[in-house]
């Protein structure tokens, strides 16, 4: 498992967009997502499954995410979750590069 | 019980006097007479000019309990509804019931008014902004009455909504009460909407912010219903009453959407001389527009009239002689206005005429095709436009459930997927406007007909048209976007929807927090 070292911003504010921003946590915090959404009741569970799920992938853990959503679908949401990762310092795997 | 739709609805709800289920789309027959208006009279000395509101109030005189009734012509650049209201809590008035056709954010400070007790019921076609929001969360302690444009004229005229008094916003008056909306600083061009209000209420109070020589011509609501006028400073904000101009959307989606609606109107064969045609102003409804111009023109059709709020597009087509007539309840802009003023074969009427089900015979009933947005529909093609994906009022049926009982052909033009929402649910949260006057849900990944018309399914599939099933449209949908989860509401009732015909269709409930 690994951390990220700087804080970084993926995705725009457009309607069907996600903007993902991560940030370094404190060490033992592990994943910890804030999510806002105009979606929030029909798939806000989903969207936190999404992203928890692409970090978890890339190995990466005590980091601070926070998704605010505008009704981005699950391949866009792991895109800029991966987006964000790669550009706070997160190696990404070989098979998503 | 269960209506017509399965749409449970308590046999007794707290404020509301008698609740009839809905029974199905024209199931219900009316054995009543209508409700007879106050007989007036005046002597040929008295003077209907008033100072001011609360002259009128003392001079009615307006009490508690009272039903206050307004028209919503002015949309979002009303003055009149909070001056008046103003006027009622200023004179420590209460227990008001406002039977306005449409609430606007403007209308905020109604919220004030029922936490002061000066208001405590609402009777509605449409409501947008914080009144909405705020009765969604319980703001009245009986439910808001929501009703169609068509159903209001029909409760007004049975007897069923019982105006004291009727405040008419008006553009234009006389002094002896002749009044239009074609004139004036705050001109909105038909006052369709209040007809029936002039015509039953008890009282009648034209409000105006210009006076006009008698007589006063044209007259949309004559002097022999209007017992005061008053002139005050301003009656509303002239850019929140109409716009400028009216335009086509440039979405792709939308314009692709709107291009497949027109081929399904064209496959109907309805595009033919005496075409009649209703749609709205908004996306791609008036997008829809276009394209079934350009088939007119191409095929030189003739319609024979357009119907419901008109835009400087159908005023357009109408002197560019792609319709005989418009008849208009409502103007969207200057161009519906300056028409509705210079054009014999530019119609203003009621409300009742418009689609209240119990008379003779609307116009709605003379439409071949119409044209209607939904925030959801069911796989039964029952539709919502009340509440949105977050279960808060956004909205209302207006003439969407009128226009689609009475149009042979009723089209639903939709985005399959609004941002991440599906726009096809298994339950529509709540029920607007029954799936039995829905014909065809047009959306950007194909078109889906209602069972009960397999006539213009063949016609569909003949024209080579993208053809699914309704359930095949919505798994289509849910591939993509995943399924969403059931909004969650509370118990308590704060709307009862109200079909045309004054029966239940269904109730909305309270939203958390």
């Amino acid at each position: 498992m690994t951390s990220i070292t700087k804080t970084a911003q993926a995705g725009t504010l457009e309607s069907s967009d996600v903007m993902i921003t991560v940030a370094p946590g404190t060490q033992g915090s592990g994943i910890v997502i804030e999510l806002e959404s105009i979606v929030l009741a029909q798939y806000g569970e989903e969207i936190k499954a999404v992203v928890e799920k692409t970090v978890k992938t890339q190995e990466v853990t005590d980091i601070y995410i926070k998704a605010a959503d505008r009704g981005a679908l699950d391949c866009t949401i792991c895109a800029r979750t991966l987006t964000a990762l790669s550009r706070a310092g997160a190696v990404l795997k070989e098979e998503m590069l | 019980m269960k209506n017509a739709i399965g749409r449970e609805i308590p046999e007794k709800i707290s404020g509301i006097a008698e609740i009839k289920p809905f029974a199905g789309a024209f199931a219900t027959v009316p054995e009543m007479r209508r409700q007879a208006p106050k007989v007036k009279r005046i002597k040929p000395t008295d003077n209907k000019l008033v100072d001011n509101l609360v002259e009128v109030f003392k001079k009615i005189p307006v009490t508690d309990g009272m039903t206050l009734s307004f028209h919503h012509h002015f949309r979002n650049g009303d003055g009149v509804v909070n001056m008046v209201l103003a006027t009622a809590a200023q004179l420590g008035l209460k227990n008001l019931t406002v039977a306005l056709s449409s609430v606007f954010p403007v209308h905020a400070p109604i919220i004030e008014h029922v936490k002061n007790g000066v208001v405590t019921g609402l009777d509605t076609n449409y409501m947008s902004g914080p009144v909405a929001q705020a009765v969604s969360r319980g703001l009245f302690n009986k439910p808001v009455v929501l009703r169609t444009h068509g159903g209001r004229g029909r409760a007004i005229e049975c007897g069923q909504l019982k105006i004291d008094v009727a405040f008419i916003a008006a553009p234009a008056a006389d002094a002896y009460g002749n009044l239009n909306g074609v004139e004036g600083p705050a001109a909105c061009g038909s006052l369709g909407y209040a007809f029936p209000d002039a015509q039953y209420a008890d009282h009648v109070v034209a409000v105006t912010d210009y006076l006009g020589e008698y007589p006063l011509s044209p007259i949309s609501i004559p002097q022999t219903r209007v017992d005061y006028v008053v002139k005050v400073e301003c009656v509303g904000d002239p850019k929140g009453i109409v716009s400028g101009t009216t335009r086509i959307t440039k979405d792709p989606v939308g314009l692709k959407i709107a291009e497949t609606a027109a081929k399904v109107i064209q496959a109907t064969g309805l595009i033919k001389n005496g075409f009649a045609f209703q749609t709205g102003a908004g996306g791609a409804s008036l997008a829809t527009a276009a394209f079934v111009r350009k088939m007119m023109e191409k095929d030189n059709v003739v319609g024979s009239f357009a119907l419901g709020g008109i835009t400087g597009y159908m005023v357009d087509m109408l002197e560019k002689g792609l319709f005989k007539k418009l008849i208009d309840v409502q103007g969207f802009d200057l161009e519906a206005i300056r028409s509705l003023a210079t054009n014999p074969n530019h119609l203003e009427v009621g409300a009742d005429f418009y689609a209240s089900p119990f008379n003779a015979g609307c116009a709605v009933n003379q439409l071949d095709v119409v044209i209607l947005g939904a925030t959801e529909m069911d796989t039964d093609f029952n539709v919502n436009v009340v509440t949105g994906s977050d279960g808060v009022i956004m909205g209302g049926s207006g003439g969407h459930a009128d226009a689609a009982a009475g149009a042979k052909v009723t089209i639903i033009v939709a985005n399959l997927l609004r941002g991440r929402l599906p726009i096809i649910v298994d339950k529509v949260l709540t029920a607007t406007t029954p799936g039995e006057t829905i014909d065809v849900l047009v959306t950007e990944r194909g078109v889906a007909v209602n069972p009960r018309r397999t006539d213009l399914k063949e016609k569909f599939l003949a024209a080579g048209l993208p053809i699914k099933d309704i359930q095949e449209l919505k798994e289509l949908a849910e591939k993509i976007a995943g399924v969403p989860k059931e909004v969650k509401t509370g118990d308590n009732i704060v709307a009862v929807v109200e079909y045309r015909d004054g029966t239940i269709i269904d109730v909305v409930r309270q939203v958390e927090g």
